[in-house]
């Protein structure tokens, strides 16, 4: 296949490369700060070759101190500056939970509405490179508990691209969740890509007979799935949720009321679940709508185990959905 | 003017104890078991490095070479009920501590027989039996822990010590201040291990501190604390045994800088572009298998029959790791949840 002369070839990591560079150019008030993101060329290589564009004043390699960082990212945010944070991975986050949620989160209202934090946070989650149960996890689903926070989840070139500009223009925290396993996917880019919307969900796949609600790592695993689904006879939407707070309702309960089943797709653990809120905002909304159940695709609930074999028992995989969706059409009547 | 009492307060650096001069010469049967235990770490994962490419480990996958002398001599003077907190870069210290070979490969392999049973890996060796609280992949992690561990033998009046080692990049996060406070506070028996290798990842010392003597910054929090050279295992060993001893006498901690280098990248994945292929070439020199087996064959304390012979038990008895660990078996995929809760017994 030969590429539509307006596209041109190219990574999620270069679409997010791309993505910071533009930032950079265009709004002088914005810089890049964490570990290991200049001279180390970034720990998943996202930010290499920035630091000689850009100088290690706007690339800004940190100590390891994940509170101490996110909290100057805050605090510049609060005083005029457009800081991006990279965290290595959502497993790090934690060290700096008390800053983004205590702070980042808080500020502008406990302020009453005199400080904004126009801040984003960029880092990698989810699991499939066996890295185990300490940089391993989907903990994006407790972010979204959060009010205050916007997050984002791109699972496509294109929102690779385009959500890094929007998010910078939002006026309060972002936080971006970049799926570990998707750096390296590669495909075609309009030439001329540019910003994104970050407010809607978007259907990756129209179908007629069940949708499959998915995010960021998980989208690829029920395309796939929707296309073994197709040679079965079954016509599944795919809805690729993109922001995860606030959500989308709208075009979930739209989808599930066209197709009247639907397959949330989750790499998180199932209790507590970003796939147990949409589960309930369907049942609230769309309930006289469904013909079956719900049904959850999500990581099993345990520590992410670091055995290849254990580590794809533990996350959502195309077969799983394809069993989850077989089971809700045998229910058909 | 300062305002009386505002003057800024300066650590004393007398605190900091002068590294002492280099031990005299071991006895040979200590010597060749230095020697062994060096040679032990260096050949696994030399062998690790192999089976990476051979995709039979996977995974991050950070290798000790160049680091060898610390484990060893940080480890040869721990009493058999002392714990051990390590990180990540962790294999070297499991197979000093006498966690098998084979077992640790097999973990290594994510095998069912491994040390964490394959749901570990690399970064997650863990050995009750020996008191080896993990590999903890998440950077200052373990600090606290051993100030935990620490705790416990202090309120039960064991007298026993926890080794906790970690990398220099830790003394930047909040964690280390505190487990440092804490430890020093209640006077807890913890030896802090601080492997400082020069670089975090792609960060040097200099680029991530103020100030860079982390001894100092040890001291200012009252634990005694002084470098050693992590190139030489008599001189680690040495500072290692002071520190033990002056732990044991219930003073509270101590903290030891074991100044040495990764000659490797900092996992599979890195290209290095952060340090000069010189810089690392010069560090090389320093290798402390190579600098040690000088000093003894000096001395005449080792030869080419030694080496050939160490070089013989070290091979056979990696080969049957890796046997161990191709031979093991597939923790099945129902058993996924296993562990997560303690099991019960008659549950
Ligand atoms: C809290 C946390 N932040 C970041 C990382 C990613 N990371 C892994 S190792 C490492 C460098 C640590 O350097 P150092 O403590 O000096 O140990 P070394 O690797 O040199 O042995 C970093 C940044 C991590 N594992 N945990």
């Amino acid at each position: 296949m030969t590429a539509a002369p307006n596209t041109v070839r190219i990574t999620y990591r270069e679409a997010m490369r791309q993505a910071l560079r533009e930032a950079l150019q265009r709004d002088p008030r914005v810089f890049l700060m964490g570990e290991d993101v200049g001279r180390y060329g970034g720990c998943f290589a996202v930010s290499k070759g920035l630091l000689d564009e850009f100088g290690p004043e706007r690339i800004r390699d940190t100590p390891l101190s994940e509170s101490a960082f996110v909290g100057a990212g805050i605090g510049a945010a609060m005083g005029g500056m457009r800081p991006i944070v990279e965290i290595m991975t959502v497993n790090f986050s934690l060290l700096a939970l008390d800053q983004i949620v205590n702070n980042a989160a808080a500020i502008l209202y406990m302020s009453g509405g005199q400080f904004n934090i126009p801040l984003v946070i960029r880092m990698t989650t989810g699991a499939g490179r066996q890295l185990a149960a300490q940089h391993s996890h989907s903990l994006e689903g407790w972010f979204a508990h959060i009010p205050g926070l916007r997050i984002l989840a791109p699972a496509t070139l294109a929102d690779a691209r385009g959500m890094l500009w929007t998010a910078l223009q939002d006026p309060d925290p972002v936080l971006i969740f970049e799926n570990g396993a998707l750096y390296n996917m590669e495909g075609e880019l309009a030439a001329d890509a540019g910003a994104v919307d970050i407010d809607r969900a978007a259907i990756r796949r129209a179908g007629t007979d069940v949708s499959l609600i998915a995010y960021g790592g998980s989208l690829g695993k029920a395309l796939e799935a929707a296309e073994a689904l197709a040679a079965a006879g079954v016509n599944a939407e795919v809805v690729d949720l993109r922001t995860l707070r606030p959500l989308d309702s709208a075009t979930i309960i739209d989808s599930v009321t066209r197709t009247h089943r639907a397959a949330i797709i989750d790499e998180g653990w199932r209790s507590g679940s970003l796939a147990a809120e949409i589960s309930a905002r369907i049942l609230e909304s769309a309930f006289y709508e469904l013909d079956a159940p719900v049904a959850r695709v999500c990581g099993a609930e345990a520590p992410m185990p670091y055995a290849k074999h254990l580590e794809d028992a533990a996350t959502p995989q195309p077969a799983a959905i394809v069993d989850a969706v077989r089971g809700m059409m045998a229910e058909r009547g | 003017m300062t305002p009386p009492g505002k003057e800024p307060r300066r650590v004393d650096r007398d605190r900091v104890a002068a590294a002492p001069a280099t031990a005299a010469a071991p006895e040979r049967q200590h010597a060749l078991n230095l020697m062994r235990e060096m040679l032990r770490i260096r050949r696994f994962e030399e062998k690790c490095a192999e089976l990476y490419s051979a995709a039979k480990i996977r995974g991050f996958l950070h290798l000790y070479i160049g680091e060898e002398a610390v484990a060893v001599g940080a480890i040869q003077p721990l009493e058999s009920d002392d714990a051990i907190v390590a990180t990540y870069r962790e294999h070297g210290h499991a197979l000093v501590r006498g966690i098998s070979a084979a077992s640790i490969m097999a973990e290594l392999y994510g095998k069912r027989e491994g040390c964490s049973r394959g749901r570990g890996g690399s970064m997650h060796i863990f050995d009750a039996a020996t008191r080896f609280y993990g590999g903890n992949a998440i950077v200052g992690g373990g600090l606290p822990l051993a100030v935990g561990l620490a705790l416990a033998d202090k309120m039960n009046r064991r007298p026993r010590v926890t080794a906790c080692f970690f990398g220099e990049g830790a003394v930047a996060e909040g964690e280390f201040h505190e487990s440092m406070n804490l430890a020093a506070l209640w006077k807890l028996p913890v030896a802090f291990f601080c492997e400082n290798n020069l670089y975090a990842m792609g960060t040097a010392l200099k680029r991530s501190e103020s100030e860079t003597d982390l001894c100092l910054k040890a001291s200012s929090y009252e634990i005694p604390a002084w470098p050693a050279d992590g190139m030489d295992v008599l001189a680690c060993e040495d500072a290692a045994r002071r520190a033990l001893l002056a732990v044991r006498a219930g003073d509270g901690p101590c903290f030891v800088e074991f100044r040495t280098y990764r000659f490797r990248a900092h996992s599979m994945y890195d290209p290095q572009l952060y340090r000069a292929k010189e810089e690392v070439e010069e560090w090389k020199k320093r290798d402390p298998l190579v600098i040690f087996e000088a000093f003894l064959r000096e001395r005449s304390l080792f030869d080419d029959d030694d080496l050939k012979r160490l070089e013989e038990e070290v091979g056979a008895e990696l080969a049957q790791a890796v046997e161990f660990a191709e031979a093991g078996t597939w923790e099945p995929a129902a058993e996924l949840t296993r562990f997560v809760y303690s099991e019960r017994a008659g549950g």
